[in-house]
């Protein structure tokens, strides 16, 4: 990976009491790239993910944005910094409307509510969910709640987007459809993207470069074709037999 | 946009009959409407941080207290005007309200334990006001009662009918700020805490000094009301003023109006004062005590099982002034 790093983590760790969730990850991910972190059910993505949008402290390690120091920063001020981030358990603003959950994020870009609005409704068209703009966002299903998720994320404008899993529960054409929009995204807007995904299609589909983490430690990374073959994978994934086979 | 002129024409027709309302009715149904009124005016000071930013605040009582002995005060012992008095009361509640939403919220007490701290705060004052001699301790604060036929605006010292249009005026204006601050961003913001706020802040929203914003706009728009409770009773005394049964009457109209909607805490004044008044009026021949309050209890048990959204999203609804799909 040659290109500009964008976000640079370096040596991030944290111990939940007995368990060290995330054991001195590095990664980097370049401007305008999509990259993968995935691993099995208590890999550490999630934490990982955490750790860098400022929902938790790390115990060490560093997280840089651009190369301004991130670390340690509380959720709104990595927001206003240029993270962007869905949670795996989606958070609705259920009373409001989907233009409304979205213009709320809109509004960290601009201060002016018919411009944020706007740039809301353009966000929802992108998404699908314009159609949608004025129920609320209690009455959605679950994929679009996942939908809104993210476009309440990208309507903050930030420089990279932390996804995750927001395939999760998406029939396959869905999922080939959010591929392409983001994609796209990442294309045309120089945007870059972190996901968690165990959705292999999707992940295969996007990413360019994928990290494994296994219980909590980096155990692989590299280009989609590099990081199918590779036995610590398939070990972790299926078992040793596997790996051996 | 159709609801949208509905709603205008509809707030236009409720204004016009409130300011003729007195020109029909005895002196003893305006003392009623002011009840009201001031019930209304509380229920949406409250809305601000309760139904908007939803921070449960169960000790609202100290705000009017403060309002009302920061006005009476300054008025009994130096003369100033009522209008002065409630401006230093509006900055006390500000300070109070802000120290004790900081307070909380920095050391993320929040939910139920916020609103045990509210009411600790609001007992605190109540006792502290208890052994404060110079404003009258348990014996209370008078102010002076001059004639009531001539209305003197800049002392408030006149008539009902003066407390009714201020109180009216009052209520209209915390109307349209409320109207205006939802259509802003903080109240966006407000609203975005109050459904999920890790969402809120994920998106960039600094939810402790919105948090603290909510509370201190709420303890100043209360202070105000209860600089007017101050020269419309000319008695204070600190068991009745700071009463924790006035914080649980000041949240019963909002939340049997619609908790968080623009016109619910007006709506469930009238409902609840009315349906108080009648209860007063049928025991008086034979007396059960705490009628009254049985019949708030059970309004909102009602309300709570049948419409928990309260009155008015229902009334909204059948009178076709409900905005879009909701």
């Amino acid at each position: 990976m040659s290109a500009t790093p964008l976000l640079e983590v370096e040596d991030l760790s944290k111990r939940f009491r007995g368990l060290q969730a995330v054991d001195s990850v590095s990664l980097t991910v370049p401007k305008g790239s999509i990259v993968a972190l995935i691993g099995p059910n208590g890999a550490g993505k999630t934490t990982t993910f955490n750790l860098i949008a400022g929902a938790i402290r790390p115990d060490s390690g560093r997280v840089r944005l651009d190369g301004a120091d991130i670390t340690g920063l509380r959720p709104d001020q990595a927001c206003h910094a240029g993270i962007g981030r869905t949670f795996q358990l989606v958070k609705p603003f259920g009373a409001l409307s989907v233009l409304e959950n979205v213009t709320v994020g809109a509004l960290r870009a601009s201060a002016d509510m018919a411009t944020a609005r706007r740039s809301a409704m353009a966000i929802l068209e992108r998404l699908g969910l314009a159609d949608k703009a004025d129920i609320p966002a209690k009455s959605l299903t679950l994929p679009e709640r996942k939908r809104l998720e993210t476009a309440r994320a990208l309507a903050t404008k930030p420089k990279i987007l932390l996804l995750d899993e927001v395939m999760a529960g998406l029939r396959p054409t869905e999922i080939d459809a959010m591929v392409t929009t983001f994609a796209d995204l990442a294309r045309e807007s120089g945007i870059a993207i972190l996901l968690t995904e165990h959705v292999m299609r999707a992940v295969m589909a996007l990413a360019e470069h994928i990290i494994v983490l296994h219980h909590g430690q980096k155990i692989c990374e590299g280009t989609p074709q590099q990081v199918s073959r590779d036995p610590a994978v398939l070990e972790c994934y299926l078992g040793t037999a596997a790996a051996h086979a | 946009m159709r609801e949208t002129r509905r709603r205008a024409v509809a707030l236009a027709l409720f204004a016009v009959v409130m300011a003729l309302l007195p020109l029909f009715v005895s002196t003893y149904v305006v003392s009623v409407l002011i009840v009201v009124l001031f019930a209304a005016y509380f229920g949406q000071a409250w809305n601000i941080v309760t139904g908007f930013a939803g921070q449960l605040s169960l000790g609202h009582a100290l705000y009017v207290g403060l309002g009302a002995y920061a006005s009476a005060v300054l008025f009994v012992r130096f003369g100033l005007p009522p209008w002065l008095g409630m401006i230093a009361g509006m900055a006390i509640a500000a300070l109070v309200g802000s120290l004790i939403a900081a307070l909380s919220f920095r050391f993320s007490v929040t939910g139920v334990y916020f609103a045990l701290l509210t009411i600790a705060f609001n007992e605190f004052t109540r006792i502290l006001f208890d052994h404060f001699g110079w404003v009258g301790a348990t014996s209370g604060l008078f102010l002076p009662v001059a004639n009531r036929i001539r209305d003197d605006l800049l002392m408030l010292r006149g008539s009902p009918l003066m407390f009714y249009y201020c109180l009216l005026a009052l209520s209209l204006g915390a109307l349209g700020l409320s109207h205006f601050l939802l259509r802003r961003r903080i109240g966006y913001y407000w609203q975005a805490i109050r459904e999920d706020q890790e969402a809120a802040e994920a998106l960039g929203i600094d939810v402790f000094r919105y948090k603290v914003a909510a509370m201190a706009l709420s303890a100043a728009m209360t202070a105000v009301g209860g600089a007017f409770l101050a020269f419309y009773d000319n008695n204070l005394y600190p068991d009745t003023v700071f009463a924790i049964g006035r914080s649980v009457e000041i949240i019963t109209a909002p939340i049997i109006g619609g908790l968080g909607t623009l016109f619910g805490p007006i709506l469930g004044a009238f409902v609840l004062t009315t349906l108080g008044e009648a209860m007063t009026q049928v025991s008086s021949g034979f007396a059960i005590d705490g009628l009254k309050q049985w019949c708030y209890g059970a309004a909102l048990l009602l309300i709570v099982a049948l419409q928990p959204a309260g009155l008015w999203p229902w009334l909204e609804r059948r009178l076709g002034l409900a905005a879009g799909r909701r």
